[in-house]
């Protein structure tokens, strides 16, 4: 469905379902050059299931209109302002990589707006490489290419977003390619990985959070190697600690081992 | 793997797809010979049908054996996944299924295998979907081509007999700008030789049946989607793909472009496709085709080197008037293969003899290597006459507007001896004069 945030039109998957006030609500947030989609094999499972989903494209990318936010901070502003939209008071906010950093800055600056909190492969600080900052910018589909190899970790993945038949290799390239020529204005790849770069209240936003605290981390991450997001879990003052076997898309390279971390400890 | 890439071409030719298997530890690929997938829970089938889940409920949909084929080509191709169908035909039937309905149009090359040819001229036809046939290299009548109604831009890597290279990017250009996606059949190239997505296509298939297999033992086909069509921007600016891009009732209300941003054309292919037109791939065969392509890279490579030692020496010959293929400047796409296929444009082409019908047939029967038969893309060498074969009911003036003379010849090389296979034709060439005679 499509929600005014801020005054831009605003592209919320909900698998389909009308949002109803006496479910509780799960607002799941992707990470850099990525959108909506890659929580499918999460977010449609949820929805069927008890929960209102509010999967956004991040303001400037693919379906959502907007500036890109500029930082850690600023998104956190657009998802505490897309739950006033959505006249959502309270929700589980589940997010990955850069979307983790925006759920943990969220549910620090409005503890009682958060009913839990996920975050699914990340780590802090979540310094960019030099290299891939650069690239980034100037040479977007040399960056892609090296995001892409760090981010899988087989060549044989289960059954995936499209199904059996899936090949996640070509389908991160293919969202990536899209969601960056989403933005003719904009550089989204580059003003992403700047605000990851740039974040530097992790810990102590963890410190702040109340709500229960899922980490989803990645046997093989390489972009967030589950020893980085240690500091993080020593901050958390309720932390439970879910390791599946996949990279740093593991919502797509271990869906179902995903999606029971997801569902056990979302249970009422 | 090297670099910021993926795996190099070989390395994914044998394990994009395929871990060994974790219940047996088999290094191989098993074969799945199961209609179906047990459940773990009610709650779990439920959830496998509403797409909730991805796995796999019931062969005609997806198979394992099926699948890993189904990655392995993707990876080959640069596609984001691809759908195993029953035959090459079967592969372009179910893309131009799921795209369209009654009513729609497509812009397709002349230069079309035979029954590609036939299911748009005449059988898509009768289910209200209309073609209009352009030569591959008349990019304005492309252009000129496109109704509003038009759905799709088809051509094929190189066509068949007469090896014109599409020129994939302009072609692609031309389709982006009309809002359709451009499908190529790259059946006589192979990504080995090809991999038109980079080139600007935005899907590809294949009849598996040739090279991919290799062998001349099955028949498969695979259509492989790119991920680069937007189908929901050309949806909003002209309506042309509300199957994708507006809820289906046919499928839980389902709009396929919000539940995959890249993936809609293969989510729907395979929930309708297969479920309701069901011209599913046995999982025999789809490790049949695996079997074939984990020596793909080797086997074209020794096509191509075959190739042209046979194109040299028939273009010396002095009984061979005419040698359709693009090593040689003198074939309209000479040019443009360089530019685009590197290394070479296939081992499927024909040639003309300076002679008769009967010696045609002379030629072929005199041949004892070559196999007469009607299929390409064996590991064996193969020939047929098209004159007294596949075309024999037409008259001289169709056959030249075909590119086809009475002394036509097609060949697809094979990967026997090179001597072996020179000196084959040297005594066909023979029998053939003498035929005259």
């Amino acid at each position: 469905m499509e929600l005014i945030v801020n005054g831009r039109k605003t592209f919320c998957y909900t698998a389909g379902k009308p949002f109803d006030a006496a479910k509780p609500t799960a607002i799941f947030i992707h990470g850099v050059l990525n959108d909506h989609s890659v929580w499918i094999l999460q977010t449609r499972s949820l929805a069927h299931h008890g929960w209102n989903v509010l999967a956004p494209d991040l303001p400037g990318h693919a379906k959502s209109a907007g500036d890109p936010p500029a930082s850690t901070e600023a998104a956190c502003d657009f998802v505490l302002a897309l739950m006033d939209a959505a006249g959502v008071d309270k929700a589980a906010l589940i997010g990955h990589s850069f979307g983790a950093l925006i759920a943990l800055e969220a549910a620090a600056r409005a503890p009682q707006r958060a009913s839990h909190l996920v975050l699914v492969g990340v780590a802090f600080p979540m310094k960019v490489s030099p290299l891939l900052l650069e690239a980034s910018q100037n040479d977007p589909e040399k960056a892609i290419a090296m995001v892409n190899t760090f981010s899988h970790s087989t060549l044989a993945p289960p059954p995936s977003s499209l199904g059996p038949g899936t090949w996640l290799y070509g389908g991160s390239r293919a969202l990536m390619r899209r969601v960056l020529a989403s933005n003719p204005r904009v550089n989204v790849f580059h003003a992403g990985f700047k605000a990851c770069h740039a974040y530097a209240g992790g810990d102590a936003a963890m410190l702040k959070v109340t709500a229960p605290t899922l980490f989803v981390l990645g046997q093989h991450d390489q972009m967030t190697p589950p020893k980085a997001a240690q500091s993080l879990v020593r901050a958390a003052q309720h932390p439970t600690v879910v390791t599946v076997p996949g990279g740093h898309q593991m919502m797509l390279e271990a869906p179902e081992a995903v999606l029971a971390a997801l569902r056990e400890f979302l249970q009422p | 793997m090297p670099g910021y890439s993926d795996p190099g071409f070989d390395t994914l030719a044998l394990h994009a797809g395929a871990a060994p298997d974790p219940a047996t530890g088999a290094r191989a690929v098993p074969i799945h010979l199961s209609t179906s997938f047990v459940f773990e829970s009610s709650e779990h089938a439920a959830a496998l049908f509403n797409l909730e889940r991805a796995g796999h409920v019931y062969s005609r949909i997806s198979n394992p054996t099926n699948a890993v084929l189904e990655q392995r080509v993707s990876a080959l191709e640069g596609g984001i996944g691809a759908i195993s169908t029953a035959s090459g035909q079967a592969a372009l039937h179910l893309t131009i299924a799921t795209l369209m309905g009654a009513g729609s149009h497509i812009v397709a090359s002349t230069a079309l295998y035979g029954g590609s040819q036939n299911l748009l001229h005449y059988t898509m036809r009768r289910f209200g979907i209309e073609t209009s046939f352009v030569k591959p290299g008349d990019i304005d009548g492309w252009r000129a081509a496109v109704r509003p109604e038009t759905k799709l831009f088809f051509g094929e890597t190189v066509g068949n007999p007469g090896l014109v290279v599409l020129d994939i990017g302009s072609v692609s250009n031309i389709a982006h700008d009309a809002g359709v996606p451009l499908l190529v059949d790259s059946t006589l190239t192979t990504p080995w030789l090809l991999k038109p997505l980079e080139h600007g296509a935005d899907l590809v298939y294949h009849s598996a049946t040739k090279f991919l297999s290799g062998h001349g033992t099955v028949i498969a086909g695979i259509v492989i989607d790119g991920g680069s069509f937007d189908w929901a921007a050309s949806h909003a600016a002209n309506g042309k793909f509300g199957e994708l891009a507006e809820p289906y009732d046919g499928f839980h209300n389902m709009v396929f472009t919000d539940e995959s941003t890249v993936g809609a054309f293969l989510l729907r292919a395979r929930r309708e496709g297969l479920r309701d037109f069901g011209a599913c791939l046995s999982p025999h065969s789809a490790w049949l085709v695996l079997q074939g392509i984990e020596t793909l890279g080797l086997r074209m490579a020794r096509h191509m080197d075959n190739t042209a030692k046979v194109v040299e020496f028939l273009a010396g010959h002095k009984f061979v008037s005419r040698v359709g293929h693009p090593l040689l400047e003198s074939h309209p796409s000479h040019t443009l293969a360089r530019k685009m296929l590197p290394r070479g444009a296939g081992s499927v082409f024909s040639f003309d003899l300076k002679g008769s019908r009967e010696q045609g047939n002379a030629f072929v029967d005199a041949l004892q290597v070559f196999s007469h038969l009607a299929n390409v893309g064996d590991c064996r060498s193969l020939v047929i006459h098209p004159a007294s074969t596949t075309h024999f009911r037409m008259s001289d003036e169709a056959l030249a507007l075909g590119g086809i003379s009475q002394g036509t010849i097609r060949l697809s090389i094979g990967l026997e001896d090179p001597a072996d296979l020179l000196e084959d034709l040297k005594r066909a060439l023979r029998a053939a004069e003498k035929a005259g005679a």
